[in-house]
This record gives C-alpha cells, sequence and structure tokens, in this order.
C-alpha cells in the first residue's frame, strides 16, 4: 500500500498528514480520538534534521498531556550515511528520537509503528522498533543490511547466503524473518479498513516487552528469551 | 591502575574497575552459552558470546555491569550477546543497584545474527528507558578497540551519562561503512586523524555526546563512572526537551562546518589543530575555559 493509500483507509473523514522532505507528521480521528502520526517515507534516509523534526513531534503530542495514541509510520532508507551526519551526533538525534517515542509510551500515549516499505539498521532502530507494538503491511521489506552488502562483510560467497537465507530466519532480510525473529508481532490486513486494526491493537497492547518470547514461540530467535531469563534468575539467587 | 582500557580484555576492565573481588558473574563461560548459529557459517564460538554481565560494587556502591569483549567478532551484538545484556538490564529493574555500568566494546550487530542483534539493540534501549524512569542511572563507559558504532551508538544515546576517552569512537555508520557505501571523497576511512577528530572521545565531549573525557586507563575510568553515577538526569518531558533545545543549537551553530577543526576553532578554542595531542588534563583545562560545553540533557 501507498502511504495515500493508507491514510485513506485510516481516515476516511479526512486526516491533516503531510509529507515534507520523506517525513510524515500530523493527526487524524481514530475512534472518536486523536491520532498523532509521524514517520518517513519514500525510502528516505533519517538523517540528524529529520530526526529532530520527527522528535520535536512526538515531544509536543506528550506536551499537550492526555493519552493520544502515537502512529509511527515507516517506509525509510537506513540512516542518512555522511560525514556531516556522524560529525554532529547522529548516533545523539536518533537515540532521541527513540528515547522520545519511549516516553511518550511511559506516559501513556500508545505508540504503534506500522511499517509499509523498507527500512534499515539505525532508522529502523529509532523508529519502528522503538513503538511498543510494530506492526506491517503485506510488501513491507524490512532489513539490518541486504545479502550482498552481507556478503561483503562476512567474506562468504552471495549464492551461498542466499542458499542459507531460506532455511536460516537469524540473518536474512524480509518481512517474513522479523516476524519469526518477534520484532514485527503481527501483519495487516490491506483489504480490511486499518483504522479498526490499529484501534484493536491500542485496546490490547503488549503490557511488557515479549518480542523475545515471539522470536521463541516463532523460531526466529530461538534463544534470546532463555538466556535473558537466566541471568534475571541468576541475579535474584 | 594504570592498565589502558584500549588494550584491556572485557574481564581485565571488569576486575580492575569494581572493588578488588567483587565481581560476580551471571552466566559465565563455564555454562557455556553461545551462539547456535556461528557454526553455520563456520565461525568459532566463545564460551560468553563476547559479553560478560553481572553484579559487583564499585566504591561500596551495588552496581550492575555489563562488559562487551571487542575482540571477538568486533563486540557485535548476536543473540545470546544482545539477551545477556537485555537480561541483565531487565534484572536491575526489580534488583534495583544504586546504578548500571554498561562497557561498550563494538561494531554493533553481529551481520551473522543480524535481526536477532538488531531486535536485542530495540529491547535494550526499552529496558534503559524503564530502568531510567526508575531513577536508576545507566552510564556508558566507551574507550575499547572496537569503538561504539552502529546500534552501539544509538544505545550509547539513551544512557544518563556517558565516559569517553580518545579511543571511544562514538557513531552510527562506521567510516568503512561510509566509504563503503559513498565514497572515499566522503568519508576515507584511512585517515585515522579523521575518524578520531570526527568520532573520537573529545569531538563528543566538546560538542555535548559525552559528559566526560578521560584518560585510557582504568583508573581514570573508574573515577569518571563514580563521578558520573552520582549526576544523572531524570528521564522526563523536561530532560528531553531541553536535549531537543540542546541538539537543534548544535546544527544551527556548526551546521555548515565541513570539519570537527572549525566547530572547535568557533567554540573558541584558540588552537584546533593542537587539540589531538592534548593530554586528559590540559583538555579539561581547555573545555573549563570554554562556553556552552556544558551538556547536561540526555
Amino acid at each position: 500500500m501507498t502511504l495515500a493509500e493508507i491514510l485513506a483507509s485510516l481516515f476516511p473523514e479526512g486526516h491533516s498528514v503531510n509529507v515534507a522532505d520523506g517525513l510524515i507528521t500530523g493527526h487524524g480521528p481514530l475512534d472518536g480520538r486523536d491520532l498523532s502520526v509521524v514517520g518517513v517515507d519514500g525510502d528516505t534516509p533519517l538523517g540528524i534534521e529529520g530526526a529532530l523534526t520527527l522528535s520535536a513531534a512526538v515531544l509536543a503530542t506528550v506536551r499537550a498531556g492526555g493519552a493520544a495514541p502515537i502512529l509511527v509510520l515507516v517506509d525509510s532508507d537506513s540512516q542518512r550515511m555522511s560525514r556531516r551526519d556522524e560529525l554532529l551526533g547522529l548516533n545523539e538525534c536518533l537515540a532521541h528520537l527513540a528515547k522520545a517515542l519511549l516516553l511518550a509510551d511511559a506516559q501513556g500515549h500508545p505508540t504503534i509503528g506500522l511499517i509499509y516499505g523498507h527500512s534499515a539498521a539505525g532508522a529502523f532502530i529509532a523508529t519502528a522498533l522503538a513503538t511498543r507494538v510494530l506492526v506491517a503491511l503485506p510488501g513491507a521489506n524490512p532489513s539490518v543490511m541486504d545479502l550482498p552488502s552481507v556478503a561483503r562483510v562476512t567474506k562468504l560467497p552471495l549464492e551461498k547466503l542466499e542458499t542459507m537465507a531460506k532455511s536460516t530466519p537469524v540473518f536474512a532480510p524480509g518481512l517474513d524473518n522479523m516476524v519469526q525473529a518477534g520484532a514485527v508481532q503481527a501483519v495487516l490486513d490491506p483489504v480490511q479498513p486499518l483504522g479498526p486494526q490499529i484501534a484493536a491493537l491500542i485496546t490490547d497492547l503488549p503490557r511488557q516487552d515479549d518480542r523475545d518470547a515471539l522470536g521463541k514461540a516463532r523460531g526466529g530467535r530461538p534463544v534470546a528469551h532463555d538466556i535473558a531469563a537466566r541471568v534475571v534468575e541468576a541475579a535474584r539467587a | 591502575m594504570s592498565l589502558s582500557w584500549y588494550e584491556a580484555s572485557a574481564r581485565q576492565r571488569v576486575a580492575a574497575l569494581l572493588d578488588a573481588g567483587s565481581f560476580e558473574e551471571f552466566v559465565g563461560p563455564e555454562q557455556r552459552a553461545m551462539s547456535p548459529h556461528l557454526p553455520l557459517f563456520d565461525l568459532p564460538r566463545a564460551f560468553d558470546d563476547g559479553i560478560v554481565v553481572g553484579r559487583g560494587r564499585l566504591d561500596g556502591r551495588a552496581v550492575y555491569l555489563a562488559a562487551q569483549e571487542g575482540r571477538f567478532m568486533g563486540g557485535a551484538f548476536g543473540e545470546v550477546h544482545g539477551a545477556k545484556l537485555v537480561g541483565l538490564l531487565r534484572a536491575a529493574l526489580t534488583e534495583t543497584p544504586d546504578a548500571v555500568l554498561i562497557l561498550f566494546d563494538t561494531g554493533g550487530v553481529r551481520l551473522q545474527e543480524a535481526n536477532a542483534g538488531e531486535t536485542a539493540i530495540a529491547e535494550t534501549m526499552r529496558a534503559i528507558a524503564d530502568l531510567r524512569r526508575a531513577g536508576i542511572p545507566v552510564v556508558g563507559l566507551v574507550g575499547g578497540r572496537a569503538g561504539c558504532f552502529g546500534g552501539g551508538g544509538l544505545i550509547a544515546g539513551t544512557c544518563s551519562r556517558l565516559a569517553v576517552s580518545e579511543g571511544g569512537r562514538i557513531s552510527v555508520s562506521g567510516p568503512e561503512v561510509i566509504e563503503t557505501n559513498k565514497g572515499a571523497e566522503e568519508f576515507d576511512s584511512k585517515d585515522r586523524a579523521l575518524v578520531w577528530r570526527t568520532m573520537g572521545g573529545k569531538h563528543r565531549r566538546l560538542t555535548g555526546g559525552a559528559d566526560v573525557f578521560c584518560d585510557d586507563t582504568v583508573a581514570a575510568f573508574r573515577a569518571a563512572a563514580l563521578d558520573l553515577v552520582g549526576r544523572a538526569p531524570a528521564f522526563d518531558l523536561a530532560t528531553l526537551e531541553a536535549e531537543q533545545a540542546r541538539l537543534e543549537a548544535r546544527i544551527a551553530r556548526f551546521g555548515d562546518c565541513r570539519d570537527a577543526t572549525a566547530i572547535w576553532a568557533r567554540l573558541g578554542v584558540n588552537d584546533p589543530a593542537g587539540v589531538p595531542a592534548l593530554s586528559a588534563a590540559d583538555f579539561d583545562g581547555l573545555v573549563a575555559g570554554l562556553e556552552g560545553t556544558t551538556h547536561d540533557a540526555r
């Protein structure tokens, strides 16, 4: 689905969501209350200015009080790779955006991520992965790194990686693998109106971070949940 | 105590940082919690998957601590590695130590386990936010040979406070990643001086990306950790609004600078070219004489 189709499906009565320089901000009515929308469109890389534009919008929602949910729509590239971004503290700006979303969630604003296109690496961590619950639309393509780049870094032949990717969800790019890792909770139905599907997620938010439990149940992250639990157990002993 | 932080292993750092004999490891190497994935790539495994987690005492204070081993797979976040850190942070939330210390030494996500590593970084950031909301300071120490890159840089930016040494480079895209994707004219990763002044400890301290610059010794990091656990900012709207203003002001003031030396000159440093050679004591003296280098909000 395109962003325009998503917004039309979410807000049949209209909305005030705008896109400028690939950055999404605005509001729309959902289930009788205001839904705040932020995000990245058009496979845009996320740099220092973009991260601060989005964090400002999130903090404005927190400052306004109440319990307006925040929807994070994502079709981004990775973080913007440049000398200038790193010189000026891209790690701080991306972390700041993630912290703004985590604070909003802690102060009673349900945060929902919806990935409908690409996203990768630091941009993915600072946006979609910093929400309370992350869902996707079919065709979304989250990744850490594409296979040709993985081949370059690991010095393994691309053909071997492609074969391995079919049986090993833990390293391969793509939506199915991120679902199996527990990072993406569910895939929405694009044929049905999105508003009620998002509203249902808000009603039934996971109480705690259950991504490692999902990863274990789905087989994409077989040991993380148990290792973390063993550390907790050792600390209590 | 003059042991070099950069040269030391993760276990040496932990032993020398904490009060003597106080460290107790959780899920230690004797338990053989190893990566289930590296054998698929014909790669060797480590009994601790490149991270040490546990608790101990820092000048009598109860601390939880995680130390990454940069010499195993570049300290990268694999499934077990990440889960040990997440488990430690979750344990700290219920056991309420006086502080949590993270000794960063990481290139970011371990690509052979990329989805697990990436998700663990997101879980780590959520767990740090939970700890900070509960009033438990999370202090990052950055000075290892692998630096603090990729998702490690985002986790560092989530900590309450950061101490960094000259070797402690912090960034998201590493020099090689920028060069591979954008070319050597954008970033020449072999230019070590460029790497150090763009991502290194002094630049981060001068521009607000870290709270303390320290010498490359375990003793200096111990003193910095003790200082920082006592002055952690709250994790609330006021702090994040102040951080928003701080980061916006930085871009407005320095956004047209091509090189760190131009930023330092604009900060009022008389001899920007001489900054890399300054000792920690001389550097602290320089910082004390400059306006606008106190950056409390993070």
